[in-house]
């Protein structure tokens, strides 16, 4: 029984690991970019919603509604701004001038904040938890594996029902025909990545509220989302959704043998699966 | 009317600015040989950081700049290359100045496995799958309790004491120990650091390093003429790897401590190298020395200002990539069409001697 709860509780974290990658699987679909902030962005939006919180005293999922916006916007800004100018047939620019963002990202918000770590309070939401069939379930892990599915199913109808969704597509397929046709493939990626900082600020929120953080975790978070994007396979938005059950699974059982085990566990995972299946479980995109 | 003249053409690859540069350069060793006779020890440590961080920022150029391998796993390789001299130091009692070499040969070996599991990410996701790589290196090292485990360890005082030629080092400058060692870990970066340099461009005059340009500029085209761009990749990684296992070794021997935090740091060991290179200008050899004094200059100072000064060092790499993406030495050479270590063949004698124009062809 205790295996069975274990693998539960690495499923539910999966979903966290899912939030934090769907983002990733979003620009990278789109506009074949890395961003490498990605993790940093989770935290500053993190720190974001804390102040929110901090400030106004509002309930941490409203403070999370308000930050939407802002990081909409700023995703938008990032992308018009800065990295379009660098998106091409080369692949060394974007990367590197978002490792420079990450850096800068990391070292402000030591700077705002110090190294201190950082909590946003729930009140009774984080300890709560239900009973099924014997085994205890935390109301959070499952607000937040349910927030992942919610997520991935809403950006899966954006993609295939809407308009937005047509020029996304059509942009990945081939930029050049996509703009003969009416499309401003720069607009296009700014909306994008704007989506994708939405996406980001529901991870940042379920990251705060569930535990402990500090400017200098945000490279894992990218690390754990990046994995969880190849496992699925490029393209894929549920198989991304499957690679972080995947890393979350092989995370909980690598603690409960041993708990210095917990990140290698999930990092063997992943190069077992890039070992077996180089291009993913469900992959869709040809890169 | 060309084809009508047959004087003396002939291939070349040197220019005068690489002539005078040769001779400076020889000036610089020899002067760089000499210095510990009268420098103060600190000078000789600055000194000491700056040829290791070139060291490193030259394989790191070699992987991105010539290979198109944006590597964000090299600290995989300094912390190997570290934690391999130190096994041989602590377990065998090896003499740590020859268990340098064994760090690069740990690095070389690690490289082959991480090869074969990064190389099947294509582009930006190799970037992030040797960093993985790094990550699974350092949680195990760090299980590894006799070389100290997560805490790290010391080398031991028998072989700190009587490491080969600080014996003869104390007596001819008449300093003790710690400082003879200093000594021999400079001297031992100067050497690392003109082999670096001077194979990096022996190997980017070669038919291999012709190669290798060509796949940089445009992979399908080079395969469709016959390079083998997965086999050039493949030994740039491995050479990077080695030489950077053997920076690895020869900076823990200087610090005479260490532990896997500080060893496998992606900040210390991979993204300083990723601005001095990007800073001083990519693709050059002459970018990474710019770029690794530009950054001393920095950390100079800005050494007080703690985070500020990533923060500087982060957006001058940003505004670098946006708006001069060769760098310092780029806009520098651009303007001034100087190149230290030319690389280019170019046509010169019979008609061609007056008029060939100096632009680039990268």
């Amino acid at each position: 029984m205790i295996w069975v709860d274990t693998v539960i509780q690495g499923i539910l974290l999966g979903g966290l690991y899912a939030l934090f990658a769907a983002g990733l699987s979003l620009v990278f679909g789109i506009m074949r970019l890395v961003n490498l902030a990605h993790g940093d962005l989770i935290v500053l939006g993190a720190y974001l919603i804390l102040l929110l919180v901090t400030l106004t005293g509002l309930s941490p999922f409203i403070a999370a509604a308000v930050a939407m916006p802002l990081m909409f916007a700023l995703g938008y800004g990032l992308q018009k701004f800065m990295l379009n100018r660098v998106l091409g047939e080369d692949i060394l620019p974007p990367l590197l001038v978002t490792f420079g963002l990450s850096v800068v990202l990391q070292n402000a918000l030591l700077e705002g904040y110090s190294a201190d770590s950082q909590r946003i309070q729930a009140g009774s939401l984080s300890t709560a938890s239900i009973e099924l069939g014997g085994i205890n379930l935390g109301v959070m892990p499952l607000l937040t594996f349910a927030s992942a599915v919610a997520v991935i199913f809403a950006l899966n109808q954006l993609f295939y029902q809407t308009s937005l969704g047509r020029a996304f597509r059509a942009t990945s397929d081939d930029a050049t025909t996509a703009s003969l046709m009416g499309i401003k493939p720069a607009g296009v990626f700014a909306k994008a990545t704007g989506i994708a900082m939405i996406i980001v600020t529901i991870a940042a929120l379920y990251l705060g509220m569930r535990s402990n953080f500090d400017p200098s975790i945000g490279p894992a978070r990218l690390v754990y989302a990046f994995e969880a994007v190849i496992i699925g396979g490029l393209g894929s938005l549920w198989g991304t959704l499957a690679g972080g059950v995947i890393i979350g699974v092989a995370q909980t059982l690598g603690a409960a043998i041993n708990p210095e085990w917990q990140i290698l566990a999930g990092h063997v995972a992943f190069l077992f699966v890039l070992l077996l299946r180089p291009r993913g479980l469900f992959p869709r995109a040809v890169d | 009317m060309m084809d009508k003249t047959t004087p003396d053409y002939a291939v070349r690859t040197g220019t005068a600015a690489s002539r005078i540069s040769a001779i400076v350069a020889l000036v610089l060793i020899a002067v760089a040989i000499i210095l510990p006779a009268f420098a103060a020890r600190s000078l000789l440590q600055d000194l000491f950081y700056i040829l290791t961080m070139l060291v490193l920022a030259q394989f790191w150029n070699l992987l991105a700049g010539y290979g198109g391998l944006v590597s964000v796993g090299q600290q995989a390789f300094v912390g190997i290359g570290a934690y391999a001299m130190f096994a041989m130091a602590i377990l065998t009692g090896m003499d740590p100045v020859p268990a340098i070499l064994l760090g690069g040969l740990a690095a070389l070996a690690l490289a082959v496995p991480t090869a074969f599991f990064a190389f099947r990410l294509q582009g930006a996701y190799f970037a992030i799958g040797t960093w993985v790589v790094a990550e699974v290196v350092r949680l195990t090292v760090a299980q590894w309790k006799s070389v100290g485990g997560g805490t790290g360890t010391s080398l031991p005082r028998s072989a700190t004491r009587e490491m080969w030629f600080t014996g003869a080092i104390e007596n001819l400058f008449d300093v003790k120990s710690a400082a003879a060692r200093d000594i021999l870990a400079y001297w031992l970066a100067v050497l690392l650091a003109v082999l670096t340099i001077a194979g990096i461009y022996r190997l980017l005059r070669t038919k291999r390093g012709l190669g290798l340009a060509a796949v940089r500029d445009n992979m399908e085209a080079a395969k469709s003429i016959g390079v083998d761009a997965a086999r050039m990749k493949w030994l740039v990684f491995v050479v990077a790897a080695f030489g950077t296992g053997l920076a690895g070794g020869l900076i823990y021997l200087q610090k005479a401590r260490i532990s896997p935090d500080a060893a496998f740091s992606l900040q210390d060991w991979t993204a300083y190298v990723i601005f001095i290179v990007v800073i001083g200008g990519i693709g050059t050899i002459e970018g990474p020395i710019i770029g690794v004094l530009v950054f001393f200059a920095l950390r100079s100072l800005l050494a007080d200002y703690g985070s500020w000064y990533l923060m500087v060092l982060g957006l001058l790499g940003i505004v670098t990539m946006l708006f001069a993406p060769r760098g310092l030495w780029g806009l520098f050479s651009d303007r001034t069409g100087i190149e230290l270590f030319p690389v280019r063949r170019r046509l010169t004698g019979g008609m061609l001697s007056k008029s060939l124009p100096l632009s680039r062809e990268e």
